[in-house]
C-alpha cells in the first residue's frame, strides 16, 4: 500500500470577477480535483470568492532571491521609462 | 561562506526587518531565525489543531441548531487556521508529516489551555469569550510579523477570530441571564477558565526566555505582562455586563496606572500542564494521534485512486 505524501497544491482565488487571481496560500491534495474541493472548504468559507486555480507547487518555477540584483537592477537607470523623465511646460495640460 | 560574510549577511538582514521589510521563505535567514519560526509556528498550527477537540465534543450536544451550526462553524475554522499556519511553515522547508510526528510523539508543544476538561455546554461560552480572546490579543500583533507567510496567514486568522469570540460571549449572555442554575452553570465555567486563560499569555516577562530575541525579529509585538494586562482590563468590564464574578478576590481597578491589579497566578500549576500533568494531556493527545491513526486509510486509498486515475489517463493519451 502506498505510504505516499499527498503532493503540495499552490491555490489562487479570483475574489470577484474583473479582478485577477491571487495567490492565497497552499495545501495538500492527491490529485487536482481534490485540491479544487479542498481549497473552497479551506480559502473561501465566506464567500471570498468566485474562482480557483490550483497549481502543483512543483511545477512553479521561481526566481532565487540572490539573482534578484541582475534581474531586477537594470530596471532602476532608466528613468526614460517613466513619464516624469521628459520636461513639458505646465501650461500644457491632458498630458 | 566564511564566519566574516556570515555576521555580514545577519546584520543586514537584521536591518532589513528594522526597516519593517518582510523577509519571504527563499530569502536568505540566518539559522536561528528559521528555527525559532518553525518553533513557533508549528506550535500555533498544532493548538489551533488541538483546540478542536474540547469543542468538537459539545457539537452533537449543542442545546439547539442556532448554536450547532455556529459550533460546528467555529470548529471548521480551527481546522482551517490549522491549515493555513501549517502552510506557512512548510515554507521553511520542514515537511507536514515532520510537522505532525513532532504533535504526535510530543516534542512539539500546543497551546496549555486545551488540557483542561470541557465540563458543561457553559464551557463552549467561556472558551469562545475567554480562550478565544486571550488568542486574539496575542495574534493581532502577529499581523505585523517580520515573516510573510505567517502575517499573512495571521491577517486571515485574526479576520475569522471575532466571531469565534462573540459567539462564545452570546452563549454567556443567555445562560447568564437564564434560570438561577444556568447563571451558576456560566459562573462555573468562568471560574474554571479564568486562571488558565491568563496563563495562556505566557510566563510572566521575567521567566520569559524567548521574549528579547522574539521582539527583535516582531515575532513579539508586546511582552507576555503587557498582553495579560490588556486582556484583564478589557475582559472584566465584560464581566460585569454579564454580571459575573471574576474569580480573583485581589482584582482592583488601580487609579494611578488606570488598569486592574490581580492576583497571584499559580505557575506551578501552569508548569505542570506544560510538561504534560495537566487534567488532559494524555486524553487530546490519545484522540489526536488516534484520529490520525485511524485516517491512515483513507488517506493511502485516495491516493491510491489519484494514481489510478492518472494512470489511466496516461493509458489513454498514448
Amino acid at each position: 500500500m502506498s505510504t505516499k505524501n499527498w503532493p503540495l497544491w499552490e491555490i489562487f482565488v479570483r475574489s470577484k470577477n474583473g479582478l485577477e487571481h491571487r495567490h492565497f496560500g497552499s495545501l495538500h491534495a492527491t490529485d487536482a480535483d481534490m485540491a479544487l474541493e479542498n481549497a473552497r472548504d479551506v480559502y473561501t468559507r465566506r464567500n471570498e470568492g468566485v474562482s480557483i486555480w490550483v497549481v502543483e507547487s512543483k511545477h512553479i518555477t521561481a526566481s532565487n532571491p540572490e539573482n534578484s540584483g541582475e534581474l531586477f537592477e537594470p530596471a532602476q537607470d532608466k528613468v526614460y521609462r517613466h513619464p516624469t523623465f521628459y520636461d513639458v511646460p505646465d501650461e500644457v495640460k491632458h498630458m | 561562506m566564511s564566519e566574516d560574510q556570515i555576521k555580514n549577511l545577519e546584520a543586514q538582514f537584521e536591518a532589513r526587518i528594522e526597516r519593517d521589510e518582510k523577509i519571504e521563505p527563499k530569502d536568505w535567514m540566518p539559522e536561528k531565525y528559521r528555527k525559532t519560526h518553525i518553533r513557533q509556528i508549528s506550535q500555533h498550527a498544532h493548538s489551533e489543531i488541538v483546540g478542536m477537540l474540547p469543542e468538537g465534543n459539545w457539537i452533537t450536544r449543542a442545546p439547539s441548531l442556532r448554536r450547532k451550526v455556529a459550533l460546528l462553524a467555529k470548529v471548521q475554522d480551527e481546522a482551517g487556521h490549522g491549515l493555513y499556519l501549517y502552510s506557512a511553515c512548510e515554507t521553511l522547508g520542514v515537511s507536514r508529516d515532520e510537522l505532525y510526528e513532532q504533535l504526535h510523539t510530543g516534542k512539539a508543544k500546543y497551546s496549555s489551555i486545551f488540557n483542561y476538561p470541557a465540563l458543561t455546554w457553559a464551557d463552549m461560552g467561556a472558551i469562545g469569550w475567554l480562550v478565544d480572546g486571550a488568542a486574539i490579543i496575542n495574534q493581532v500583533p502577529l499581523c505585523n510579523t517580520s515573516f510573510g507567510p505567517y502575517a499573512r496567514a495571521m491577517i486571515r486568522v485574526c479576520k475569522e477570530e471575532s466571531f469565534h469570540q462573540r459567539q462564545g460571549f452570546e452563549i454567556m449572555l443567555k445562560l447568564a441571564n437564564g434560570t438561577p442554575e444556568q447563571k451558576e452553570m456560566a459562573q462555573d465555567a468562568l471560574n474554571r477558565w479564568w486562571w488558565p486563560s491568563l496563563m495562556m499569555l505566557g510566563p510572566t516577562d521575567d521567566k520569559s526566555v524567548h521574549t528579547a530575541q522574539s521582539m527583535k525579529w516582531k515575532l513579539k509585538r508586546k511582552t507576555n505582562d503587557e498582553l495579560r494586562q490588556q486582556f484583564i482590563d478589557q475582559t472584566v468590564p465584560q464581566a460585569d455586563v454579564l454580571g459575573l464574578t471574576i474569580p480573583d478576590p485581589d482584582l482592583k481597578w488601580n487609579k494611578d496606572r488606570k488598569s486592574y491589579d490581580f492576583g497571584a497566578i499559580d505557575w506551578e500549576e501552569f508548569l505542570q500542564v506544560v510538561k504534560g500533568h495537566g487534567p488532559m494531556n494524555k486524553e487530546r493527545m490519545k484522540a489526536r494521534v488516534g484520529a490520525w491513526e485511524r485516517g491512515k486509510w483513507v488517506r493511502d486509498a485516495a491516493m491510491a485512486y489519484a494514481e489510478k486515475k492518472q494512470a489511466r489517463k496516461e493509458k489513454q493519451a498514448v
